[in-house]
């Protein structure tokens, strides 16, 4: 037994010779029409009884081609496709494909442009957080978090309806800062709403943190070392759960995060209750972003010179940023005209997608979709 | 037809079950009774679970459908009806075709031994508990055919392990029931009872509810019956064989409409009996509620009040939302099916209040309070507790509840036998 879990790819198995009985293994398909695989996608499980023997993770189901249409379109034109990739998170690629863009024109957009863009950054990385808690804890069987947590995420998307008109996809940035001044009233409503979801993010620990039930369903599942994570190129919370003090904001400071306070949590043991509560500490330390954000936002231009048609000197550029998944990062090859020679997109899902098998094998059929819920997917990201 | 009259009129002066006089018209009108109530609660269950999840949820939950979706379980059941029936091609027919039966089945037939009141119950069977033990026992048969006949691999996993849950959670339920049986046969005689209304009797008897007796042993009992009888209905937080998240619908996922109903009926009603078991064993059947305490006639007379005021309570909240519904002619049929049944609801609890109705009713309005009381803690629980996962299920089976009911077992049947002997030292000692 121990010899086929270590090489092994359900792709590869033939169909069983024997009658079904006869074999110990059953293989299953789970998705990409599953209620927990988040989307499309597609995981085929071995299973022993209960025990995973092994997983693949079939992707390309939402697959639409991002990149290859960043080649035929102009870098401006471009900008509102990056918010259908992580569609929940969708600030936070905004942000990473202005800089990098604004990386490689050598410009750099304008204080208050930066404060507001760290302001809506960090209050999506709370929306984000706050989605997979509540899809997670549906995952696990807790129905109750989710409603409380799309309560409060209506807030955060209120802001950005009033801030640039869209929920969703808000392509709120533009190449060299923002296209609009924030709404009057906007600092009011941030700091309203750091208020409000304090004691909310206390509610959601009640249900949650100390309770039994899921303790047992979160300690030791999904166990992943710091080292693997690394191996596997790992980023996000995850990899912060495992012990690796590693956040883009601090290490390789953008937009303007050298100039908040702000601490990394981190786990020990690589699981999935690590994972949940370093997301946890996550949002409040973003709140605490927030707060002094709004507090310090100053006055002054809001786009920096940028030329109405965007001709980036030729050259490649990589640029990433910490969004709330992990690692986002964006590699630009520029030939000198008003499109990209090539754009290629490092999106934190699906890499961390692939650490799927390694934390699942040995486990039970539950503690796979746990763990699919911890690495918080985002399947219009993982396939792109 | 005056011998027939006579016939009937006999069963109303008996204080005996219909079933155990031997009078097989009362008998069948219980049997109507009990299954038309039934399913009556089985729609109520349905409507009150989805609006308690939602408002423990912050949400409404259904409001379209008549007055505060008072109508949505009834149309959800004829939707239900109206669906295309549909069977898979590589399912094994008759297999597939029984298994729903059998399931409601042994989840209707318990309802036989089910007290509603010293008289109010089909039949007394000297082996009532066992008799309800088993037969609810026989619906994971159904469980596990329905899980093989569909020849699908997420269904055959949720029957595997739904059986395996039930089996093992009978038996720490078993040892719990019977530590209660042996709180039965303290009495004059020495001998103890399976009859499910000899227990309530015997509770009646002994002046105490066996929830409180030799404190904390029948609590203790009481909570592991409490955790099995999730455990065995397959709810929340024990609701594994039909884990949404996991396996799609577990057992049934290949079936829909009627069939798929049947299911539904099925898990509600035998969630009705296995409160109804909790009720009768640990907590007085039909026996009101602070009897030592309160006692006397003019309590009685204050207590055998309450049906009849629950209604007026429930009417009078029915014109109070009718008195807040939108004053808008698109609203007119809602507003005034809502004081409609108000109206209904005002009515019953006005005939509730004459003498000879009000006595013989409010063993049944004690004990479906109960129930319904367990009712709630059922959808309590599925609003707060994640899932557990397969291996901790039997963890907390065979490694906690099963030696704890040993346990509580084994005390119950030492403190009636050392407890006077240690007293008697203790005195002495003093």
């Amino acid at each position: 037994m121990t010899d086929q879990t270590t090489s092994f790819s359900p792709l590869d198995l033939e169909t069983p010779e024997k009658p079904f009985l006869d074999a110990n293994e059953l293989v299953i398909n789970m998705g990409p029409q599953h209620p927990a695989t988040h989307g499309v996608l597609r995981v085929i499980l071995r299973l022993d009884g209960e025990k995973v023997m092994g997983l693949e993770c079939v992707i390309g189901y939402l697959h639409r081609g991002v990149e290859k249409i960043g080649e035929n379109r102009t870098y401006t034109m471009f900008n509102p496709y990056v918010d259908r990739m992580d569609y929940v998170a969708a600030v936070s690629n905004g942000l990473g494909y202005c800089e990098t863009v604004e990386k490689l024109l050598g410009v750099e957009a304008p204080p208050r442009a930066q404060y507001i863009r760290v302001i809506l950054t960090e209050l999506n990385r709370i929306a984000s957080h706050q989605l997979w808690l509540g899809t997670h804890a549906l995952d696990i069987g807790a129905i109750t978090p989710l409603f409380y947590t799309f309560r409060d995420r209506e807030e955060i998307l209120k802001i950005f309806e009033k801030f640039c008109g869209a929920r969703l996809t808000t392509h709120a940035f533009r190449i060299g800062g923002l296209l609009y001044e924030a709404y009057d009233g906007f600092e009011k409503d941030v700091k309203n709403f750091v208020s409000f979801v304090t004691p909310k993010i206390d509610e959601y620990e009640e249900l949650l943190t100390t309770n039994r039930i899921w303790l047992e369903r979160t300690k030791g599942v999904g166990v992943i070392s710091g080292k693997d994570c690394i191996a596997l190129g790992v980023t996000g919370p995850v990899l912060r759960a495992s012990g690796v003090k590693w956040d883009l904001r601090k290490a390789q400071p953008y937009a303007n995060y050298k100039n908040f306070e702000f601490e990394i949590p981190t786990g020990q043991s690589g699981d999935t209750y690590d994972r949940y509560l370093v997301r946890m500490v996550e949002m409040r330390q973003s709140l605490r972003i927030i707060q002094q954000a709004v507090d310090g936002i100053p006055e002054g231009p809001i786009m920096a010179k940028v030329p109405k048609v965007i001709k980036p000197p030729v050259g490649e550029v990589y640029h990433s940023i910490e969004a709330p998944k992990g690692e986002l990062g964006y590699f630009i090859v520029s030939d000198g005209s008003t499109q990209p020679y090539r754009l290629r997109v490092r999106p934190p899902s699906f890499v961390n997608l692939q650490a799927l098998d390694q934390m699942c094998r040995g486990q039970l059929v539950a503690d796979v979709i746990a763990v699919i819920g911890t690495l918080d997917i985002v399947l219009g990201e993982v396939d792109r | 037809m005056h011998q027939f009259v006579e016939y009937v009129l006999l069963y109303l002066s008996s204080d005996k079950t219909p079933g155990s006089a031997g009078n097989m018209f009362w008998a069948f009108v219980y049997i109507i009774l009990i299954f038309t109530g039934l399913s009556v609660a089985v729609i109520a269950m349905n409507w009150l679970e989805r609006k308690i999840l939602a408002h423990m949820q912050v949400r409404l939950g259904p409001m379209r459908v008549g007055p505060h979706g008072l109508l949505q379980p009834i149309a959800d059941a004829l939707k239900l009806l109206l669906k295309e029936d549909i069977m898979p091609a590589e399912a094994d027919g008759f297999v597939f075709w029984i298994a729903p039966l059998l399931v409601v089945l042994s989840a209707f037939t318990v309802f036989i031994v089910v007290p509603f009141g010293p008289t109010h119950a089909v039949t007394d069977m000297n082996i009532g508990v066992l008799f309800m033990l088993g037969v609810s026992s026989l619906s994971v048969l159904g469980i596990v055919m329905a899980g093989w006949a569909s020849n699908s691999h997420y269904p055959l996993i949720g029957a595997l392990r739904s059986s395996a849950q039930m089996v093992s959670y009978e038996v720490a339920m078993g040892l719990a029931v019977v530590s209660v049986i042996l709180m039965t046969s303290l009495n004059a005689t020495g001998t103890g009872t399976l009859s499910m209304i000899g227990i309530v009797q015997a509770q009646q008897s002994q002046g105490i509810w066996f929830i409180f007796k030799f404190f904390p042993l029948g609590l203790i009992g009481f909570f592991i019956f409490a955790v099995a009888m999730v455990a065995e209905t397959n709810r929340a937080p024990f609701d594994l064989p039909e884990a949404e998240s996991e396996l799609t619908a577990g057992f049934h996922t290949e079936y829909s409409g009627f069939r798929w109903s049947l299911f539904f009926l099925a898990e509600y009603s035998a969630m009705i009996a296995v409160s109804s078991i909790a009720v009768t064993l640990w907590l007085g059947g039909w026996l009101r509620p602070f009897s030592n305490l309160l006692g006397g006639s003019t309590w009685e007379l204050v207590f055998s009040f309450f049906p009849s005021l629950t209604f007026l309570f429930l009417a009078g909240m029915c014109f109070y939302s009718t008195a807040r519904m939108p004053k808008h002619p698109y609203f007119r049929i809602q507003t005034l099916g809502l004081a409609g049944f108000g109206v209904v609801l005002g009515l019953i609890g006005l005939v509730l209040f004459v003498t000879p109705v009000r006595l013989r009713v409010q063993d049944i309005y004690w004990f479906s309070a109960k129930v319904a009381a367990f009712m709630y803690l059922y959808i309590w629980y599925r609003g707060t507790f994640p899932r557990y996962r397969f291996d901790q299920l039997m963890k907390v089976g065979w490694k906690v509840l099963l030696p704890m009911s040993l346990g509580v077992l084994i005390l119950t049947a030492m403190v009636p036998i050392l407890g006077p002997i240690i007293w008697q030292h203790i005195q002495h000692l003093l």
